[in-house]
């Protein structure tokens, strides 16, 4: 039962709302009741031809060999499809929004990363066809050793699962190996608190299992265009993602979809896009390619693992003085979007609390698995998770109900977040009143008159004096043990960049930008660039604060910050990631 | 390999096709004959987005070989309707919000119309039971079995969210 309750969040709510908070009929209802919802597979192509996949049956190795020969002669087989028939085989998702390099290759060529890994595409009259001759490909292997730990992974010696990064961990900024979140001195209050609470908490993978397995129907169109009939829940995402790699005007694809058999995030990657149009490039003819609900589950993108610490120091009466965490995203093999999973997770930190210092580490680690993606909050549900387990414990660790910790600690309106960003609309406390009420749950007297809207700002609204450490600031293992070389003075709003780049090889790496004319992205006017530091040709800006690259700072605490106004597109997104657009 | 020929009813009309002799019902329904109701999920009898009547009986299409068919009469979610005016459970899956991506629709449906058919008032765990063979990854069932109860009760139970 929902329950709209316009007493919180009161001054972002409009009252002329025409359909929030009413009861209003789908418009594609009609259409999934009468079975007539077109799905991306239910269209009738005359000469309709399948595609398979030989996947790899090792989590890492070389391919030393592919025979295709006995596959070729098979009957119904009208074309093999290689790494070299694909005319861009390297890509990362979230190049079209120049975030980060382009690393996972639509057939693998000379070594796979993960089990599953896609080598050779064969394309039949039937899908029988298809699968008989997809026995009869031989691949020889030069089996690699693996890793599936995201701490390993990061150890010096593991095994190189993706050579794009051959750290094992994605380069933000294309040189630091992790994002990171620094707000006043943890070390020093943890001296102070009563109490330490300290944790680590994992998470599985976990596959969206949509009724829908993942595909895409893809024919040859007039005018020399194609038509794509698609389950992506981003259609235009995956159109960009198909030209780029297929180097097509995006204006040649004709992109059909929106009817989406269940998502929940695995359906943002274009695992069949590429391949099916390809195969319509090649054939001349319809091409389907569609994962069975085994490739689905095993090689359909999950949910990326994350392995989450958390250290709180807690003063006796209950408030926690300082948070120390240090998570891995396991991306598995590629980076997809597990980059942007990261800074999500750290824009997240310290959870809807203020905590008066603060400090994060969070690495995007490759493994040996099947590459990550988004799934539901992703980046944010498994850091949430391990979060408020760890409230349980500092509740515990100090003596007091849970949800009465939770109220004491909770963020309210004009307090100063480890981002350094004022809060606003906060209402943790008043959610956890209602649910301690609907639950039964008795409150004290104290904790009920507490409000989200009174209590904040003044000291709570102050930037603390910030050491600003080595640690983990430039991306090699060998230099995250320097000592602390500065402070940041109370107040400041940005860590301004104080070392040069030393990672070598990475800018020549990135993708040529004419693969992509059509996604050249906006380039912000100077006057909306943040003034703290002098861009360098190679250098984008720093990580921190890693949502302030492309909005001015707000004035200093404790006055609040105006509003910002909202942007939109891919400028708002690439914001998020400080990155420094061509 | 030599086709086998079959003739069958679907939704009261007459078809025939040639078939191979390993060939699903779900295969030839949605390729062979253009009936796109029945959804492929798994193809291994676990989901039943597949799922259709084969006179009056549930039955996986997936698991279903078509040449089996011969003479039988096949209800798919498209013969559900008549023209225009839906069935009443398709009505009470529409007021009870009872799809969201609608993908395992067509085969709750018809797993619902058969236990309608067998059990015209079933209680809660009737129905709970006469879907228990189809998944549904998106609206957690309860609307679902709710939609199922008013179609039994005559489709004017109110909507309760
Ligand atoms: S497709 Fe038949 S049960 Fe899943
Ligand atoms: S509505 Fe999506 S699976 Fe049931």
């Amino acid at each position: 039962m929902l329950e709209f309750r316009k007493d919180l969040f009161a001054a972002e709510r409009d009252d002329n709302l025409n359909i929030v908070g009413k009861g209003a009929q789908r418009q594609d209802m009609p259409g999934h009741v009468t079975g007539r919802s077109p799905f991306f597979d239910d269209h009738a192509f005359e000469g309709l031809l399948h595609l398979k996949v030989v996947r790899s049956p090792h989590h890492h190795a070389r391919i030393r060999a592919i025979d295709t020969t006995a596959a070729e002669r098979a009957p119904g087989v009208k074309r093999i499809l290689r790494g070299a028939d694909v005319p861009l085989n390297k890509n990362t998702l979230l190049s079209l929004i120049n975030f980060g390099k382009d690393d996972e290759p639509t057939l693998a060529v000379s070594k796979v990363s993960y089990k599953g890994e896609p080598v050779v595409a064969i394309i039949a009259e039937t899908e029988q066809q298809a699968l008989a001759a997809r026995a009869l490909v031989r691949v020889d292997y030069d089996v690699l050793p693996h890793v599936f730990d995201v701490e390993e992974a990061l150890k010096p010696g593991a095994p190189v699962v993706n050579e794009t990064y051959p750290n094992n961990y994605f380069e933000y900024h294309d040189r630091y190996d992790h994002s990171k979140l620094r707000f006043g001195d943890v070390d020093r209050a943890f001296a102070t608190a009563d109490f330490i609470v300290d944790d680590r908490y994992q998470m599985s993978p976990i596959e969206h299992a949509p009724t829908e397995t993942n595909g895409s129907i893809a024919a040859p169109e007039q005018n020399d265009r194609f038509v794509v009939h698609s389950c992506a829940q981003g259609l235009f995402f995956s159109l960009g993602t198909a030209a780029k790699i297929l180097k097509l005007e995006s204006n040649r694809l004709h992109f059909i979809g929106g009817t989406v058999g269940g998502g929940f995030g695995g359906k943002v990657d274009s695992l069949t896009e590429p391949l099916s149009i390809l195969g319509a490039m090649m054939t001349g003819q319809p091409v389907r390619y569609v994962l069975d609900r085994e490739e689905e589950m095993l090689y359909g993108s999950p949910r990326g693992a994350e392995r989450i610490y958390i250290k709180d120091g807690i003063l006796r009466d209950g408030r926690i003085v300082a948070r120390r965490i240090r998570s891995y995203f396991d991306a598995g093999a590629y980076t997809r979007l597990s980059s942007y999973a990261a800074i999500k997770c750290t824009a997240h930190l310290p959870g809807p609390y203020t905590i008066p210092n603060v400090s994060a580490d969070i690495y995007v680690a490759y493994t040996n698995r099947c590459p990550s993606t988004a799934m539901r909050g992703f980046g944010i549900t498994a850091v949430d998770f391990a979060l408020e387990v760890h409230m349980d414990k500092g509740a515990e660790a100090c003596g007091m109900d849970p949800m009465e910790f939770r109220i004491l600690n909770a963020y309210r309106d004009e307090d100063m977040k480890a981002h350094r960003r004022v809060a606003k609309n906060t209402a943790l406390i008043e959610c956890v009143q209602v649910v301690a009420e609907k639950a039964g749950w008795p409150l004290s007297d104290e904790a009920r008159r507490q409000s989200s809207l009174t209590g904040g700002g003044g000291a709570r609204a102050l930037i603390p004096a910030t050491p600003i450490d080595d640690n983990g600031r430039i991306g090699r293992p060998e230099t995250r043990t320097g000592p602390a070389t500065e402070t940041l003075p109370a107040g400041a709003m940005r860590i301004p960049m104080t070392k040069q780049p030393i990672m070598e090889g990475s800018a020549e790496a990135r993708p040529t930008p004419a693969a992509v004319p059509q996604y050249e992205p906006y380039r912000p006017t100077p006057a909306s660039m943040p003034p703290a530091y002098q861009p360098m040709p190679a250098a984008p800006p720093p990580a921190m604060p890693p949502t302030a690259a492309t909005a001015p700072p707000p004035a200093a605490a404790p006055a609040p910050a105006p509003a910002q106004p909202t942007q939109h597109g891919a400028v708002r997104f690439s914001s998020v990631f400080g990155t420094r657009r061509r | 390999m030599a086709k086998i020929p079959v003739q069958f009813r679907l939704n009261g009309s007459d078809r025939a096709a040639f078939v191979g002799p390993s060939d699903n019902l779900l295969t030839l329904l949605r390729r062979g004959l253009n009936d796109f109701g029945p959804k492929y999920g798994c193809g291994q009898g676990t989901c039943g987005t597949c799922t259709v009547l084969v006179d009056g009986d549930l039955q996986l299409s997936c698991l279903t070989l078509a040449a089996t068919c011969e003479g039988k009469h096949v209800e798919t979610v498209s013969g559900m309707a008549e023209g225009p005016v839906l069935h009443p459970l398709q009505q009470a899956f529409m007021d009870h919000f009872a799809a969201q991506c609608g993908f395992c629709t067509p085969g709750m449906l018809t797993a619902a119309k058969a236990l309608l058919a067998a059990n015209p008032n079933p209680t809660r765990a009737e129905v709970i039971d006469g879907i228990s063979g189809n998944i549904c990854r998106c609206t957690g069932y309860d609307a679902i079995i709710e939609a199922i109860l008013a179609a039994a009760r005559g489709g004017q139970a109110k909507r309760t969210y």
